[in-house]
């Protein structure tokens, strides 16, 4: 009774059957078999997340293990120093959150009022398409590009010298695709019963988007520029060339102030030969660990509080 | 006089002038003139694809939002043209309202729901009066007088396509256009929309497009039925079902096609 592992007893039909199991002729089920293929095909998923997840806890471990016993709060308060006992990196996190902030001020409007033109107004002909496909491929230039980018036009074209600023600047045109495909995304996932239902009450189009669609799509966009300013928290080869100064006595008071960033910092504390700072830099990539993983959790908590209101 | 296509009596509320429309290069709506009676209910029926949606969509400039949709020949809505130069779209949608097949609320409180149109037309008036007025012209205060400030979509599909309708009657409109308003509903929602179609005649003319040949007959005063985008016969609704005119009529109302 091969056909049959089941164990279900059919009636006879009359039908022509296989002469050793109650199976239609023409039908190989192979239940079996194919119980086993989904077996496999979820343990291969499984083994997949598991080797993100592993990697992810080796790197954990490795800088806790390296940089917890230096993160005091006379690390988080201090100055840079090259005396490692008394190094912190208070400037470099003021920088981050500095440069962070700028950076969301900008790239937010710019990228989601693209995403909104891209998807509501722009009519589909090749200009449009061109845009988008250009978009697409700006998100994989890689960030070093951009920080000859933000040398050339912010530190030097708009003068604004190596400030938070131009590394605001810099960084928000790295994340901009970022955030203009993911809101895109966002109101494509709109349905348009929501825009017409919005039009035959005599909305106008700006009415229906503002009302109807932004409201919906608006846990996706605060997803996905979270997820693009995590990244931008986190790079340093662009801020490198804008001009993060490695060893800063001073906390940045305004945009035009000279800055430094985490990553930077960490970068600056490895490539020194002691092991103290390179535990020093561990510690610092515990803060910036600390950081994205608020990022995140904000973001989750944004999306569920928005999707769960209606 | 055997004429297929009637004139109903005087005042005319909404009427078509050798209107056609086409989608890129197929005609989805052919020549057609048709006269919709003030406060009447008008059913349009005909099998699918046959230009009764397209044809509703005309009456209040749906057609305008689909690329590639040209509309030829006139659409008058009390003697003016719908299509006229000075014509604005978003007007006209706030004079003729309509649903949807789908209930279509915002994922917003009920209260909101009905407060949008009004809010967005500029109203004055006193709101929650308004969205109470709206929602008992629905036959839905009662359900949810208590909870108005719930999501909209926490009501069953039947409760949706009754807020749908308050929400189309919140700014006034003169006329309802209906897409197969029932069509996703079970029977016993379809027999309340179906009881509220019948009220709103009183203060609405009603222009429903319907798959459902009872209910045509149920609800509808005059009933146009459309084939392949013509207008095949019109006529009212008791006269068209028991008496057709034409074959082809008589073939798809008792079932021989469709």
């Amino acid at each position: 009774m091969t056909g049959q592992p089941s164990g279900v007893q059919r009636r006879p039909t009359g039908r022509p059957t296989d002469a050793v199991s109650d199976v239609p002729k023409d039908f190989q089920p192979r239940l079996r078999a194919r119980a086993r293929a989904g077996t496999v095909f979820a343990g291969l998923c499984f083994a997949a997340t598991l080797v993100g997840v592993l990697a992810l806890a080796a790197l954990l471990a490795d800088i806790i293990t390296d940089g917890w016993h230096r993160l005091t709060p006379g690390f988080l308060s201090g100055y840079p120093s090259r005396f490692a006992d008394r190094a912190g990196i208070l400037p470099a996190l003021v920088g981050s959150g500095w440069v962070l902030a700028l950076t969301a001020l900008v790239a937010f409007p710019l990228g989601v009022g693209t995403a909104i033109w891209l998807e509501e107004y722009a009519p589909d002909n090749r200009f449009t398409r061109a845009v988008e496909t250009n978009i697409a491929n700006l998100a994989g230039v890689p960030s070093i590009v951009y920080g000859i980018l933000g040398l050339a036009l912010f530190v030097r074209a708009f003068a604004l010298g190596r400030s938070v600023l131009a590394a605001a600047l810099t960084l928000a045109l790295l994340i901009l695709p970022v955030i203009i495909i993911a809101s895109q995304e966002a109101i494509k996932a709109v349905p348009d019963s929501i825009r017409l239902g919005a039009y035959a009450l005599g909305a106008t189009r700006w009415e229906a988007i503002c009302h109807s669609v932004l409201p919906l799509a608006l846990p996706g966009i605060l997803t996905g520029t979270i997820l693009a300013l995590s990244r931008a928290i986190g790079e340093a080869a662009p801020v490198i060339l804008v001009g993060a100064l490695g060893f800063l006595a001073f906390v940045p008071k305004g945009p035009l102030d000279g800055f430094t960033v985490i990553p930077f910092q960490i970068f600056s504390w490895v490539s020194r030969p002691q092991v103290e700072f390179q535990e020093l830099a561990a510690a610092a990539s515990i803060v910036l660990l600390v950081m994205l993983l608020l990022m995140n959790g904000t973001a989750i908590w944004l999306r569920n509080r928005y999707s769960r209101k209606y | 006089m055997n004429e297929p296509i009637q004139v109903p009596p005087e005042p005319i509320e909404l009427e078509t002038r050798a209107l056609s429309v086409h989608y890129g290069a197929a005609a989805a709506v052919r020549d057609v003139s048709i006269r919709i009676p003030d406060r009447q209910v008008v059913a349009f029926i005909g099998p699918s694809g046959c230009g009764k949606s397209t044809l509703l969509r005309c009456f209040n400039r749906m057609n305008d939002l689909i690329p590639g949709a040209r509309v030829a020949g006139q659409a008058l809505f009390q003697g003016t043209d719908l299509y006229g130069r000075d014509v604005d779209p978003v007007d006209v949608r706030r004079r003729i309202g309509m649903v949807f097949q789908k209930p279509n609320p915002f994922p917003k409180s009920i209260y909101d729901n009905v407060a949008f149109g009004p809010r967005i037309n500029g109203f004055r008036g006193d709101m929650d009066l308004r969205v109470e007025q709206s929602l008992r012209r629905a036959a839905l205060w009662d359900e949810v007088k208590d909870r108005l400030n719930a999501s909209a979509l926490a009501l069953s599909g039947g409760q949706q396509q009754r807020l749908c309708i308050a929400r189309a009657l919140a700014v006034e409109p003169e006329v309802l256009l209906m897409d197969e308003p029932a069509s996703a509903l079970d029977p016993i929602a379809t027999q309340k929309i179906e009881e509220l179609i019948y009220q709103l005649k009183q203060h609405y003319t009603v222009v429903i497009v319907t798959h459902n040949m009872q209910q045509a007959a149920r609800v509808s005063d005059w009933t146009a039925f459309l084939y392949m985008g013509e207008l095949i016969e019109y006529g009212p609704t008791k006269e068209l079902f028991t008496n057709p005119r034409v074959d082809r009529t008589e073939a798809y109302i008792t079932g021989r096609f469709g």
